[in-house]
């Protein structure tokens, strides 16, 4: 037997803000799990596994929290699996799942993703000292402002591109009834007025700390009606955190990743054959950084696609129609948001940030130090 | 579907307290060694890796991601990673090689525990708004489901220490090995009434890892591929007081769906000696069952291995045309259990 066609049958997800202290850690998944069925026209009788993903326990101070969760996700009496892999979690979730269907397992699966950064303190969490390792004591943002730095003298990028995209991916947000950063009116002139972070990220470049969570229904061929979103391609690499020669800018786990994305989904141009990106872009520079990882432009040329206006609505590739992470950033389901946001793309059902005639769409997580990377691409047509 | 087979298994030492990082890779990286050295497979010849840990347990976030360090990862690898005991992890895998897109899959799980108080540690695996605040720590939640069963006439605290001098007298090469009687356990003092310290699994740090081959490709690289007939996992509420303790709905859910006739030998993942009964009841065994040759987790422990090393000791034991059963379970009080049937040729 052949691997099974998989498709994404409904999509759901909470509103995201920096403190949801109206609901529990069950709360959050519920809303977001409620809306994914819901979307699928299904109930929780009708799902056969769940799979759960978020980041470092750490972030909420619950060991392993999907067992405590197993009556509010639907799980109890059903094979729950927990998925982490850093900040490509969401992502790596939702392609776990796809893997439950395409090898035959499973006929209707959930994919959950949670985050609930007020629960505890996420810079603590990532400011931990580990062994034969400097501690990064600064959060991601310090980690990744040097990778940047990196990337604008390599591609002798202007100094102004970052602001672009945090200014597109604010107002994309607006248009986004789920985001946490709800932001319309902000200017160019704004970003760059604000604060300086770690040079050269400014406040307004940066995703904030969300509590939020994703869903996501995932279906095989019987399952399947009209409206849905094919998985044409998944894809996840790794490498490791450090060790001599590695480039962090654009890393090769990052590249090799992309690469068999579009070969699984026979893509041969990926800028000109996919209609709408969604790209895990925690600091606005990370666009134009991923563009060329990804293969839509050459290296050293994606901030010119950027620049040029190719990525904002209306362009050539939207990206992060959504908002992205700049506008939302629970972390576990930062990477389940873009996939989903993906196959809303290429189902209709994205609103008011709605790509026009979306029928192929990509979703991009990445985590760790640039390190971990899962993909996927979505079509409106059976593979 | 692709038939899937264990082709290989190493582990390191269980031990009560390594001096290595709790990242697990000075443990690690011997035992990958040997397990594709095992398989005379090279690591770039492994089409999916994925690992089973916790970030808790090693007391930092992103544990996992210093572990990749001991594969030596470039050029970079199809990989992933469940916070759960490995035998999930294997779970994963075993569906990767079903999809076609891999032939092979290394899976391996690490669990430094003596980095700290382990009881207490998985007390944080309860519900964080009105159960773990009062501190119920593992081994006084275990103790809670042994009194049900005493009470309930299903076992006995003699039944109990069989099972665990059985245990201890079993493997040599185990953390635990001690020529002893029950009568004697049984002078020994509580630690948490009904349990003493032999119906208790040890603390250990330890590793494993198992290599996984799909169809012709398991043949190649092993003489007597272990296939497995079937896997199967569920989840119990996390609600103590809304739960049978006594028995184990998930595992015979499990057992069900994978089919347990004809085993004869069973590597349990017991880390109290009464589960270990519940379990032989839940699974229908009788005395045609060898229970735990290696001597279970009961001589050793490894947290987030050792659901992993039971299929892995399972599929090493297993002799021509016999059937055998390996159990994982994660969770408070066997909250969630996996079951593997695994068959020679």
């Amino acid at each position: 037997m052949a691997k099974q066609r998989a498709a994404v049958l409904g999509v759901g997800q909470s509103h995201h803000r920096s403190k949801r202290t109206d609901v529990t850690m069950a709360g959050l998944c519920r809303e977001a799990i409620d809306r994914a069925l819901a979307d699928a026209n299904l109930e929780h009788r009708d799902i056969d596994a769940v799979v759960l993903g978020k980041a470092p326990d750490l972030f909420e101070g619950v060991m392993m929290p999907e067992l405590m969760l197993a009556d509010a996700i639907g799980a109890t009496g059903k094979p729950l699996l927990r998925v982490h892999t850093a900040g490509s979690v969401g992502g790596s979730t939702a392609n776990v799942a796809a893997s439950l269907v395409h090898g035959g397992v499973h006929r209707r699966v959930l994919a959950v993703a949670f985050e609930k950064q007020s629960e505890s303190n996420a810079m603590w969490a990532l400011s931990i000292s580990p062994p034969f390792h400097m501690p990064v004591g600064a959060g991601a943002g310090g980690y990744f402002a040097p990778h940047v730095r990196s990337y604008i003298r390599r591609a002798q990028a202007p100094d102004h591109i970052g602001a672009l995209v945090a200014v597109k991916d604010r107002r994309n947000g607006a248009k986004n009834q789920y985001a946490h950063l709800r932001q319309p009116d902000i200017t160019f002139e704004s970003v760059r007025a604000s604060a300086m972070l770690w040079d050269p990220i400014r406040y307004d470049e940066t995703c904030p700390s969300s509590d939020g969570a994703c869903a996501i229904v995932l279906g095989d061929e019987t399952a399947a009606g009209p409206g849905v979103a094919w998985i044409h391609a998944t894809a996840m690499r790794t490498e490791p955190t450090t060790f001599a020669g590695r480039d962090q800018v654009n890393p090769r786990a990052g590249r090799d990743a992309a690469a068999a994305l579009w070969r699984e989904a026979g893509i041969a141009d990926p800028l000109a054959e996919i209609d709408a990106a969604e790209i895990y872009v925690p600091f606005s520079w990370f666009e134009p950084m991923w563009l060329e990882n990804l293969g839509f432009t050459d290296e050293g040329q994606g901030w010119k696609l950027t620049e040029a206006g190719e990525t904002e609505l209306g362009g050539r590739l939207p990206v992060n129609p959504s908002g992205g992470v700049l506008s939302s950033n629970p972390i576990g389901a930062s990477g389940l948001l873009r996939f989903g946001e993906a196959a809303m793309q290429v189902m209709g059902r994205a609103g008011e940030h709605q790509v026009d005639g979306a029928r192929k769409a990509l979703g991009h997580a990445y985590g760790g130090g640039s390190q971990y990377f899962s993909m996927w691409v979505v079509g409106a047509e059976k593979p | 579907m692709n038939r899937v087979a264990v082709v290989s298994f190493a582990q390191a030492p269980n031990v009560r307290e390594t001096h290595g990082t709790t990242n697990g890779v000075e443990m690690l990286v011997p035992i990958i060694r040997e397990a594709l050295g095992k398989a005379n497979l090279a690591k770039q010849g492994v089409g999916f890796w994925c690992s089973g840990s916790s970030d808790y347990l090693a007391g930092r976030a992103f544990s996992f991601i210093a572990a990749v360090d001991a594969i030596g990862a470039f050029p970079p690898i199809h990989e992933s990673h469940v916070e759960a005991d490995a035998a999930w992890a294997l779970f994963e895998a075993w569906v990767k090689i079903r999809t076609g897109e891999v032939d092979t899959a290394l899976v391996y799980g690490f669990g430094k525990s003596s980095a700290g108080q382990l009881r207490r540690v998985l007390a944080m695996q309860l519900d964080p708004y009105t159960v773990a605040p009062l501190w119920p720590d593992a081994v006084s939640v275990a103790g809670l489901q042994a009194r049900l069963g005493i009470d309930r006439g299903l076992w006995s605290e003699a039944d109990m220490a069989a099972v665990a001098a059985r245990a201890r007298a079993a493997n040599p090469d185990a953390q635990i090995h001690e020529a002893v009687t029950a009568e004697e356990l049984l002078r020994r003092p509580y630690v948490a009434n009904p349990l003493r310290r032999h119906d208790c699994a040890p603390v250990t740090d330890g590793a494993a890892v198992v290599v996984l081959a799909g169809g012709d490709r398991a043949r190649e690289l092993c003489a007597r591929p272990a296939w497995i007939t079937g896997i199967a996992h569920r989840v119990e509420s996390a609600h103590l007081g809304a739960r049978d303790l006594v028995t184990s709905p998930s595992t015979v859910a499990a057992a069900k769906d994978v089919g347990t006739d004809g085993v004869t030998l069973a590597e349990l993942h017991a880390p109290f000696s009464h589960q270990e009964i519940l379990l032989r009841h839940a699974l229908g065994f009788g005395d045609e069952v060898t229970v735990n040759p290696s001597g279970g987790p009961l001589a050793g422990n490894p947290m987030f291995a050792a659901g992993l090393a039971r299929i892995g000791e399972a599929a090493t034991r297993l002799r021509g045309g016999q059937r055998a059963l390996a159990h994982a379970t994660s969770g408070p009080a066997l909250q969630q259990n996996l079951v593997c049937v695994l068959e020679a040729d």
